[in-house]
């Protein structure tokens, strides 16, 4: 796959290199004669992340994003290919040595009634990150613990409190504090806003932002909202059945996005505006994961599709600046008119 | 579709109290609305505003703790203090509900020839061949793929988006005169959404039926209803036709809503217009305008009672004593 941009990453170490990951399960045997059948969840996966900036990754469910976030908070080991933070390769890294490196990438989860522990206080939540690296004073600790509070926006008094004292909104800024703990270059935040109320979803989106302009912090946002990746992202990468289809500047995607499927999924959003009324979508067959399929994996739901599509596979190819498009049409579908942006 | 002159389903004046850990709180206060015959209505807010309290309250499935006051009409006749065994008839029957999870909604120990059928065996006595022949001819109608070979194949062998085709099949079987859909394609992906939200449509017009679309998403609401409400802490504080309301909004809280949502393609680094604190929970809700301690126009005399709806457009009412200040600026988006 092609490289994101050749010259600028060549000239420093980006802070997150991601070369051609691939991700494999294998099903459960359906027959004792047969080889069991694999799904590949990434399938060549290529993305640099320079510091202080952030990449967005959406997609549908089954895209792989979720794999591509724990792929790369090296939770598990892909079946080929790197993951690169800081030029040290991840997953060739001895078990301390990783653990040691984890002080560099944190991760915040989708629902923070889940990812926060009922039974134990705030300032034990927040400070595990920072105990599990090694032993440090109780006293250097909760210091530091009402500092990470104090910058999400919470008080000190709140670090004898438990999870269950707290509002959603509230939980998920608790669950970035004990992220930004260790003070990291890089933070994956797997749909950090999904399960927030619309009014509570705007605070935590404003803190991320407050929160990379204050420390330099690198985002890899993964989300299905294309409007919440557009506003905190640098750089947006698309996915669709373990592959980058579309990545580049979110101005890019949305003046002239060169992938059908980003077209799809920007129309797709409902707009909130006087006389919307109901806009009428062509059905959509759900596609496959499984191996064995030729040619362009979108080409079941995509209207511009011909036999060469469903023959050969389309490459990762550059469309323009910074802008990538597995597309043989490309071209054709950047010169469409632009998705309508939203109103308001 | 026939529109008639009577409301298919006419809610005055409704209230609920529930009974919480906290003690017992006002979810709804002085809801209204009638809806014809293929009239369709959104309700919109944040999760704890009362919007899912009142449908199920429409549908008679409030904890036996809860206290319902006002009234429920169905065509002419009162479902406030109906008896269980009244309101299974109706249950189903003519009105039904879609429901948020489709993984929840659907019983993985039946086949879901089955559950579609269940409806049509309990209501309207068809063998049960008839019943088979009927929830194939359903499921093939909401676009299930190969309805009459995945009759008999169970909740898990099928996708979020074909389960929650399922549901509406299971929601429709008996030809409901109301259906309350409760957030449907909150759980899926936005261009699944797209489709169940079209058929959702298609059906309510081909079978003339009411609609009540619950959503926090002003996106959904905007696309798919005639007319909306907006809830706060369980009162309606906005209301009237769609496009009259996102032409010019009234309520400092739909205002809020509004400005809240990250937009597309808006300029790099915009920050986001929050509306401070939170929600507040309904066992102690403020005593006037359940909006106020939140309200960046607040003043004293909104915390004094709850504010009455002011008629600001044609079939446009907002629960504010300060839309003279809160509408000086249009906020909104026309066509």
């Amino acid at each position: 796959m092609t490289m994101l941009d050749q010259s600028s990453a060549a000239s420093e170490t980006p802070l997150l290199d991601v070369r051609d990951v691939v991700q494999r399960y294998t099903l459960p045997r359906e027959s004792l004669f047969k080889p069991a059948a694999q799904v590949h969840a990434l399938n060549g996966v290529t993305a640099q992340v320079r510091a202080g900036k952030s990449l967005g990754v959406v997609g549908e469910s089954g895209s792989g994003k979720s794999t591509f976030a724990r792929v790369l908070m090296a939770l598990e080991r892909p079946s080929s290919g790197s993951v690169s933070l800081l030029g040290r390769d991840l997953n060739q890294l001895p078990a301390d040595e990783l653990r040691r490196a984890r002080r560099d990438f944190q991760m915040v989860f989708q629902d923070p009634y889940g990812s926060l522990d009922p039974r134990q206080t705030i300032a034990r939540i927040v400070a595990e990150p920072l105990t599990a690296l090694g032993r440090i004073d109780r006293g250097a600790l909760r210091e530091r613990v009402a500092a990470v509070l104090r910058q999400v926006g919470l008080r000190d008094a709140d670090m004898d409190k438990f999870p269950h004292e707290f509002s959603g909104g509230q939980r998920q800024r608790i669950a970035i504090a004990r992220a930004l703990i260790t003070q990291p270059k890089l933070i994956v935040a797997d749909e950090p806003v999904s399960a927030l109320d619309v009014s509570v979803q705007a605070q935590v989106l404003n803190l991320m932002q407050d929160l990379q302009d204050q420390f330099g912090l690198s985002y890899i946002l993964i989300s299905h909202d294309l409007a919440v990746v557009d506003l905190l992202c640098d750089e947006i990468a698309v996915m669709y059945l373990g592959r980058v289809v579309e990545q580049g500047r979110p101005e890019d995607l949305f003046a002239h996005g060169a992938h059908p499927y980003t077209r799809a999924l920007l129309d797709a959003v409902p707009r909130a505006r006087a006389g919307s009324g109901r806009r009428r979508r062509g059905a959509q067959a759900i596609a496959s994961q499984s191996s064995g399929t030729t040619g362009c994996p979108y080409a079941s739901r995509c209207a511009l599709a011909d036999p060469h599509c469903r023959a050969t596979a389309p490459a990762l190819r550059k469309v323009g600046p910074g802008h990538l498009a597995a597309c043989h049409y490309a071209e054709a579908v950047m010169a469409l008119p632009p998705v309508a942006a939203e109103g308001g | 579709m026939t529109v008639t002159d009577t409301p298919m389903i006419e809610v005055s004046d409704l209230g609920i109290r529930l009974n919480t850990s906290r003690g017992p709180a006002q979810a709804v206060r002085g809801v209204s609305f009638a809806l014809k015959r293929g009239e369709t209505l959104g309700l919109v807010g944040e999760s704890g505003c009362g919007k899912s309290i009142t449908a199920l309250a429409l549908m008679g499935l409030l904890p036996d703790s809860a206290v319902v006051s006002g009234s429920v009409r169905l065509d002419g006749s009162e479902l406030v203090g109906l008896s269980d065994a009244n309101y299974c008839k109706l249950r189903g029957n003519r009105i039904s509900m879609i429901f948020q999870e489709p993984m929840t909604a659907l019983n993985p120990m039946h086949t879901i020839g089955r559950q579609v059928a269940e409806p049509l065996r309990r209501h309207t006595g068809c063998s049960a061949a008839e019943a088979r022949k009927e929830a194939i001819a359903l499921l093939d109608r909401v676009g299930l793929p190969d309805a009459g070979k995945r009759v008999d194949a169970y909740p898990h062998q099928f996708s979020g988006g074909q389960r929650q085709r399922i549901t509406i099949a299971m929601a429709l079987a008996c030809q409901p005169d109301v259906l309350i859909a409760d957030e449907p394609t909150t759980a899926l992906d936005v261009t699944i959404q797209g489709q169940i939200l079209d058929l959702i449509a298609d059906l309510v017009e081909e079978r003339g039926m009411s609609m009540i679309l619950i959503s926090h998403d002003l996106g959904v609401i905007a696309e798919n209803v005639q007319r909306m409400m907006v809830m706060y802490g369980g009162t309606v504080i906005e209301s009237g036709e769609t496009n009259a309301v996102f032409t010019r909004m009234g309520h400092p809280y739909t205002q809020g809503l509004f400005r809240a949502r990250p937009r597309l393609g808006a300029p790099k680094g915009t920050r986001l217009t929050t509306i401070a604190g939170t929600v507040p929970e309904l066992a102690d809700l403020p005593a006037g305008c359940t909006f106020a301690d939140r309200c960046a126009i607040v003043e004293a005399r909104c915390r004094a009672a709850l504010p009455d709806v002011v008629d600001v457009g044609v079939a446009h009412g907002v629960r504010c004593l300060r839309t003279d200040v809160s509408m000086a600026t249009p906020i909104g988006a026309g066509t």
